[in-house]
C-alpha cells in the first residue's frame, strides 16, 4: 500500500515538474536557448499571485489571470532587452545573459518582497480524494494539475502543428535562415514563444505554490533546474516529452528517497538521468539529430 | 593588432595597480579613525537563500546599537556598526571580514551561519580579534579562545531535546526529519540520536532532506507515520517546517512536533495558518510574544525597522550580542584606542566574568571555551501563541 | 570559433609570453605592496582566490573553447580536488611537518583524484552531444556535491573508515578522528596555500594548456571541435582525444580545488561553492573572457571576482547591480551593433587619430 501511495506522491510532484518543463521545452525547442531564468519567472509569478490574493484579498482566479498577464509582459520584456540583442551571438552568450537575468530577478524579488518566506494560499479549492478507506490520498492540487498539464500539452501541440504562428515556430526551430526566406518573422515568432513560455510559467507558479506553499526569492531556482532535467529526460524540445519526463522525474525522486536513501535522493535522480541519456542520448521522446556531413 | 594587444594589457595592468593602490589608501584611513568610537563589524547573509537570518541579525544589531548610542554609548564612547554580506558562503565571509578590517573593525559580531563562522574564526584567531557569534552554533565556531557564542551549540541542543522528551515522557516512539545538507540540522540530529540511545526513546525513522529537494516531505512523513511515531523531532528551520506541517495535515498525520530554536519564527511566516502549528513544541531561548516589557519593546522596534516582520531568534540573538559586547567592554574597561589584539585579550577574560540577562535567556554566563550557559525554555504553541510548557 | 592560421603561431607565442610576463609583473607588484603594507586586507585575502578562479576559468576554457563541449559541471572536479587534498593534508599534518612536501603531495593528490574522476565522467559524458552533454555534466556535478554531503570518513589506528549514514556508524575506536564529517565537511585544513604557489600553479596551468593546444594532440582536439566527421575520417581517434582534453581540464580544476581548500579552514560542499551555481559562474568567466581565449578567461575571472567585492558600498543593491553589469557586459561584447560601435570608437582608433594628427602637425 505504501508503494502505491509513494507513486501517487511521485506523480503529484512530477506533475509540478511537468508544468514547469512545458515552458522550458517550449522556449528551448523554438529559440534553441536554455532559459535559466524560467524558474525565476515562476517565482515572480508566485509573488504576484500572493500579493494580489493575500495582501489585496482578491479572488484567486483574478490573481492568476493578472499573474499570467504580468508574467507574459515580463517574459516579452526580458526577451526584448536581454536576449534579442544577442540573436546572432553564439548560444553560450545568450545562456550567460539568461543567468544574469536569473540573478537579477532573484535579487529584485529579495529587495521588493523581503527575505522571509511567505506561506502561499492555495488557489485551488478542490477537496482531496481519499481512496482505499482513507489510506491513499490524492491531493486536490494534483487532481487539477494533471488534467491541466494534459490540456496544456494538447493545446500546445495543436497550436504548434496547426496554427500559422505555430508552424512559423517549427520553421524557426528547424532552420532559422530558411524560415526568414519563407517570410517568417523570426523576431516576432521568438517573442511570441517567450510570451507563451512566460504565461505557462505563471500557470506553473499557481500550481506549484499551491502544492508546495513556501514562497521566497530563491524558491524558483531549484524547481527550474529540476524541470530542466525533466525536459531533458523527455527529450528537450518535445512537448509530450516534457510532460512524461516531469512525471517520471517526480516518481523517481520519491521512490529513490523512499527505498534507497533519503539523503541521496538528488544523486539518485541525476544518476537515473545519466543512465537514460546513455541509453537514449536525446531523451525519451527526443528527435535523433541527423548529422550533416 | 599587436599594438591593440599591448594597449589592452597595459590598461589591465594600470587598472589592477590602481585598484590595489586605491584600497591601500583606504586601509590607512581605516586604521587611523579609531580612538573615539568602537567599531563593531558584523557578517551575515543578506542575499541568497539564507538572507532572512542575516537580515534579522542586521535589524536586531542595529536596534541595540541605536539604543546604546542614544543612552550615551559604552563608557561614553559611541558604537559604529557595519554589516557585510557573506551570501552564506565561507569564502565570501572571509572577504567580508577583510573588508571590515579595512574599515577599521575592532570587534566582530558574526558570522550568522555556522559554515562562514568557522571560516572567519580562523581569521579572528590570527588577528586575536574578539568574535561573538549570535547564531553560528557549530562547535567548531568556538574552537579558539577568542570566539564566543550567544546561541546554544548544536550538540547541546540535540542532547537537551532528547533528554527533555524522555524526561517529560512526551513519547517513546520518535521520528526525526532533518536537513542532511545543513551544518546546524545534522549537528543536532547526530547528537540527538546518540543521546536518545541512552534514554527510553525509540527512533522509528530518521529521514533526511537536502537543500536541493526541500518541498516534498511526503516520504519522510509517511515513514514516520508507518513507524508509528508519536513524536516527530524537527531540528530544522521554520521555513521547511511550515511545509512539513502543511503536508502532515494533508495526510491526516498528527503526532507531537518538537523542534529547536530553528523553529522559532514559524508564527511570523506571512500568511501561514497558525492552526497548523497548534501544539507544536519547541525548545527555544527566545519567544517573540513573551509578555515581558523588554521583549515587547524589541519586537515593536524590530517591526518598525523591518517593515512589519516579526523577529525570530536570530534578531534577538544579535540584539543580545551587542549588549553582551557592551557588558564585556564595561567589565574589562576597554577603550577604543587599544589595539585589536589588546581588546581581544581583555574581552576574552571579561566574557567569563559577566552575567547577562537578555532576550534569549536570563543569567547567561560563559565558559572560557566560548560556550554559553543558559536555560532553554520549552514552549508549546496554543491558539497561535507561545505558551510556556510546564 | 575560429582557428588561428599557421602564420600567426609565432604571434600567439609572443602573446602568451606577454600574458605570463604580465602575471609575473602583477605578482611582483603585489609582493612589493605586501612588503610595504600598502595593500588592503581585502585584496590580500583575495589574491589566492583570484588565482584559483583564474585556474578554473582557464581549465574550463580547455573544455569549452578548445574541445568545444559545453560543461556545466566544472565545480564538481574542484570539489573532488578540494576534498581529496584536504583529507590528505588533515591526516598527514602531524606526520609530514614539512609544509612544502605536504602541500606538493596534496596538489598531486587533488589533481590525480580529479583526473581519475574526469576520465571516468569523460568516458560516459563525451558520447553525448551539445546540450545533452551539458546537462549530464551538471548531473555529475550535483551527484558529487550530494555524495560529499553524506560522506563520513574517519581515521583511527586500524585505518580509514567510511560511512554514508552518520559519524557514529564509523565505529571509530578511542582516539580516532572523524575527518570528513558529512555536511559539516572538513574543518581545520592547514592553510598551506600561499600566493606564490598559487601564481606558480596559474602559470603552470597556462603553460600546460598552451603546450597542449600547440601540440599534435591539441591540433587533433581542435580538428574534432571544428569538424568532427572530417577529423574522424582523417583517422583521429575522437574518443581518446576528447577524454584526454576533458581529463586534463578536470585535473587542473582539481588543482584549483586544492588551493581553495588550503586557503580556507572550512570545506563544505554547498550549492554556492561546488554546486551548479559555481560551475555556471566559471562558465561566465570563460564566455565573457572569450571562448578559446585563455588570457581573456584570466582577466574575466579577476574582474568578475573583484566586482562584487568592490560593489559592497552599494549595500542591498549590490547583487542587482552585479546582475545588470553582467547582462550589459554580455550585450556589449556580443551584440552586432555594439561590436560595430566598438570598432568605430575603440581607444586604438582614437589614439591612431591622435597620432595621425600629431604627425600632420609635425
Amino acid at each position: 500500500m505504501s508503494f502505491i501511495s509513494y507513486v501517487i506522491r511521485g506523480i503529484s510532484l512530477g506533475s509540478v515538474y511537468s508544468i514547469i518543463a512545458l515552458g522550458y521545452t517550449m522556449v528551448y525547442g523554438i529559440a534553441k536557448m536554455l532559459n535559466f531564468a524560467h524558474g525565476d519567472v515562476i517565482m515572480i509569478g508566485g509573488f504576484i499571485i500572493f500579493t494580489i490574493m493575500s495582501t489585496m484579498g482578491l479572488n484567486p482566479l483574478i490573481a492568476v489571470i493578472v499573474a499570467i498577464i504580468l508574467c507574459t509582459l515580463l517574459g516579452i520584456t526580458i526577451e526584448r532587452i536581454a536576449y534579442k540583442p544577442l540573436r546572432k551571438a553564439p548560444s553560450l552568450a545568450v545562456l550567460i545573459t539568461a543567468i544574469g537575468v536569473s540573478y537579477f530577478l532573484q535579487n529584485f524579488a529579495l529587495l521588493i518582497f523581503g527575505a522571509d518566506t511567505k506561506s502561499f494560499t492555495s488557489v485551488i479549492n478542490v477537496p482531496d480524494l481519499k481512496l482505499a478507506g482513507g489510506n491513499l490520498t490524492i491531493a486536490g492540487e494534483t487532481l487539477v494539475t494533471i488534467p491541466l498539464c494534459i490540456i496544456i500539452m494538447i493545446a500546445l501541440t495543436t497550436f504548434v502543428k496547426k496554427s500559422k504562428t505555430g508552424r512559423g515556430m517549427v520553421a524557426v526551430s528547424e532552420d532559422r535562415d530558411a524560415a526568414i526566406l519563407m517570410g517568417v518573422n523570426v523576431n516576432r515568432t521568438i517573442a511570441i514563444t517567450f510570451a507563451i513560455g512566460s504565461a505557462l510559467a505563471a500557470v506553473a507558479s499557481a500550481l506549484m505554490f499551491s502544492s508546495y506553499p513556501s514562497l521566497s526569492s530563491a524558491s524558483g531556482a531549484m524547481p527550474g533546474i529540476k524541470a530542466f532535467v525533466a525536459a531533458v529526460f523527455g527529450g528537450i524540445g518535445s512537448i509530450p516529452g516534457a510532460m512524461i519526463g516531469g512525471i517520471l522525474l517526480g516518481i523517481i525522486e520519491i521512490l529513490g528517497r523512499a527505498y534507497i536513501s533519503s539523503q541521496l535522493a538528488d544523486a539518485i535522480v541525476f544518476f537515473v538521468l545519466i543512465l537514460v541519456l546513455l541509453i537514449k542520448p536525446t531523451g525519451i521522446l527526443g528527435k535523433q539529430i541527423q548529422e550533416k556531413v | 593588432m599587436k599594438m591593440k594587444r599591448m594597449l589592452g594589457l597595459f590598461l589591465v595592468l594600470c587598472l589592477t595597480v590602481a585598484s590595489f593602490a586605491a584600497c591601500g589608501t583606504k586601509e590607512d584611513t581605516g586604521a587611523q579613525k579609531s580612538g573615539d568610537k568602537f567599531y563593531i563589524g558584523a557578517i551575515g547573509p543578506l542575499t541568497g537563500g539564507a538572507a532572512v537570518y542575516g537580515q534579522h541579525v542586521k535589524y536586531g544589531a542595529e536596534i541595540a546599537v541605536k539604543e546604546i548610542n542614544e543612552a550615551g554609548g559604552i563608557n561614553g564612547k559611541q558604537i559604529e556598526l557595519r554589516y557585510e554580506d557573506d551570501e552564506h558562503d565561507p569564502e565570501k565571509s572571509v572577504n567580508a571580514y577583510n573588508n571590515l578590517k579595512d574599515w577599521g573593525m575592532q570587534i566582530l559580531m558574526g558570522a550568522v551561519t555556522s559554515g562562514p563562522s568557522v571560516a572567519v574564526a580562523e581569521e579572528t584567531k590570527n588577528d586575536n580579534m574578539f568574535q561573538l557569534t549570535p547564531s553560528g552554533s557549530a562547535p567548531a565556531v568556538i574552537q579558539y579562545d577568542n570566539a564566543f557564542q550567544v546561541c546554544f551549540t548544536d550538540p547541546n541542543q540535540g542532547a537537551a531535546s532528547a533528554k527533555y522528551i524522555s524526561d517529560q515522557n512526551l513519547a517513546s516512539k520518535v521520528a526525526v526529519i532533518y536537513d542532511g545538507s545543513d551544518v546546524y540540522s545534522s549537528g543536532i540530529y547526530e547528537k540527538f540520536i546518540e543521546e536518545a540511545a541512552n534514554t527510553n526513546l525509540e527512533i522509528v525513522a530518521a529521514e533526511a532532506f537536502t537543500a536541493d529537494s526541500k518541498s516534498d516531505f511526503s516520504v519522510q512523513l509517511q515513514k514516520a507515520k508507518d513507524g508509528g511515531a508519536e513524536l516527530v523531532f524537527l531540528p530544522i528551520y521554520y521555513q521547511e517546517a511550515t511545509l512539513i506541517l502543511t503536508q502532515a495535515n494533508g495526510m491526516g498525520f498528527d503526532p507531537i512536533f518538537f523542534g529547536c530554536d530553528g523553529l522559532d519564527g514559524i508564527l511570523g511566516v506571512e500568511n501561514f495558518d497558525p492552526a497548523l502549528a497548534e501544539d507544536v513544541m519547541l525548545l527555544t531561548p527566545f519567544a517573540a510574544d513573551a509578555p515581558d516589557q523588554k521583549t515587547q519593546d524589541f519586537v515593536d522596534k524590530f517591526k518598525e525597522l523591518s517593515g512589519g516582520d516579526i523577529p525570530n531568534q536570530f534578531g534577538a540573538d544579535a540584539y543580545d550580542a551587542i549588549y553582551i559586547i557592551k557588558a564585556a567592554i564595561e567589565k574589562a574597561g576597554v577603550t577604543p584606542d587599544m589595539s585589536i589584539s589588546e581588546i581581544g585579550d581583555a574581552l576574552k577574560v571579561a566574557m567569563t566574568e559577566i552575567t547577562y540577562d537578555g532576550l534569549t535567556g536570563a543569567g547567561m554566563t560563559w565558559a572560557a571555551t566560548g560556550e554559553v550557559n543558559k536555560e532553554p525554555r520549552a514552549v508549546i504553541i496554543k491558539d497561535g501563541v507561545y505558551t510556556l510548557f510546564e | 570559433m575560429k582557428m588561428k592560421p599557421a602564420k600567426q603561431v609565432s604571434n600567439s607565442t609572443r602573446s602568451n609570453l606577454i600574458t605570463i610576463g604580465a602575471i609575473i609583473i602583477v605578482y611582483i607588484i603585489c609582493q612589493i605592496m605586501i612588503a610595504n603594507g600598502s595593500i588592503s586586507n581585502l585584496m590580500k585575502g583575495l589574491l589566492i582566490p583570484l588565482c584559483y578562479y583564474s585556474i578554473m576559468a582557464v581549465s574550463l576554457n580547455l573544455t569549452v573553447g578548445i574541445l568545444g563541449e559545453l560543461s556545466l559541471g566544472h565545480a564538481g572536479f574542484m570539489c573532488i580536488g578540494a576534498f581529496a587534498s584536504a583529507f590528505f593534508s588533515k591526516v598527514t599534518v602531524d606526520t609530514i611537518p614539512n609544509v612544502f612536501i605536504r602541500f606538493t603531495l596534496a596538489i598531486l593528490i587533488g589533481a590525480l583524484a580529479a583526473a581519475l574522476l574526469g576520465s571516468l565522467i569523460g568516458t560516459v559524458v563525451l558520447r553525448l552531444r551539445g546540450d545533452y552533454l551539458a546537462i549530464v555534466t551538471l548531473a555529475f556535478n550535483e551527484i558529487i556535491k550530494n555524495v560529499m554531503n553524506v560522506l563520513y570518513i574517519g581515521v583511527d589506528s586500524e585505518g580509514v573508515h567510511f560511512s554514508i549514514k552518520d559519524a557514529a556508524s564509523l565505529n571509530l575506536e578511542e582516539g580516532g578522528q572523524t575527518i570528513v564529517n558529512g555536511p559539516r565537511g572538513i574543518t581545520g585544513t592547514p592553510k598551506d596555500a600561499t600566493f606564490g604557489i598559487a601564481i606558480l600553479l596559474l602559470i603552470l596551468t597556462f603553460i600546460i594548456i598552451i603546450n597542449l593546444v600547440n601540440s599534435r594532440s591539441g591540433r587533433a582536439i581542435m580538428a574534432i571541435r571544428d569538424n568532427r566527421i572530417a577529423a574522424e575520417s582523417m583517422g583521429i581517434d575522437i574518443t581518446k582525444f576528447k577524454i584526454l582534453a576533458f581529463t586534463i581540464s578536470a585535473s587542473l580544476a582539481g588543482v584549483a580545488g586544492v588551493l581553495y581548500s588550503h586557503n580556507i579552514s572550512t570545506l563544505i560542499a554547498t550549492q554556492k561553492n561546488f554546486g551548479y551555481n559555481m560551475s555556471i559562474m566559471i562558465l561566465v568567466f570563460v564566455v565573457l573572457g572569450g571562448i578559446g581565449n585563455l588570457r581573456g578567461s584570466i582577466i574575466a575571472a579577476v574582474v568578475l571576482t573583484l566586482l562584487p567585492e568592490y560593489l559592497r558600498f552599494m549595500q542591498d543593491y549590490r547583487m542587482i547591480i552585479y546582475a545588470i553589469v553582467l547582462i550589459v557586459m554580455m550585450i556589449f561584447n556580443w551584440n552586432p551593433k555594439c561590436i560595430a560601435w566598438r570598432k568605430n570608437h575603440s581607444i586604438k582608433g582614437y589614439l591612431a587619430m591622435l597620432f595621425n594628427k600629431q604627425k600632420k602637425e609635425a
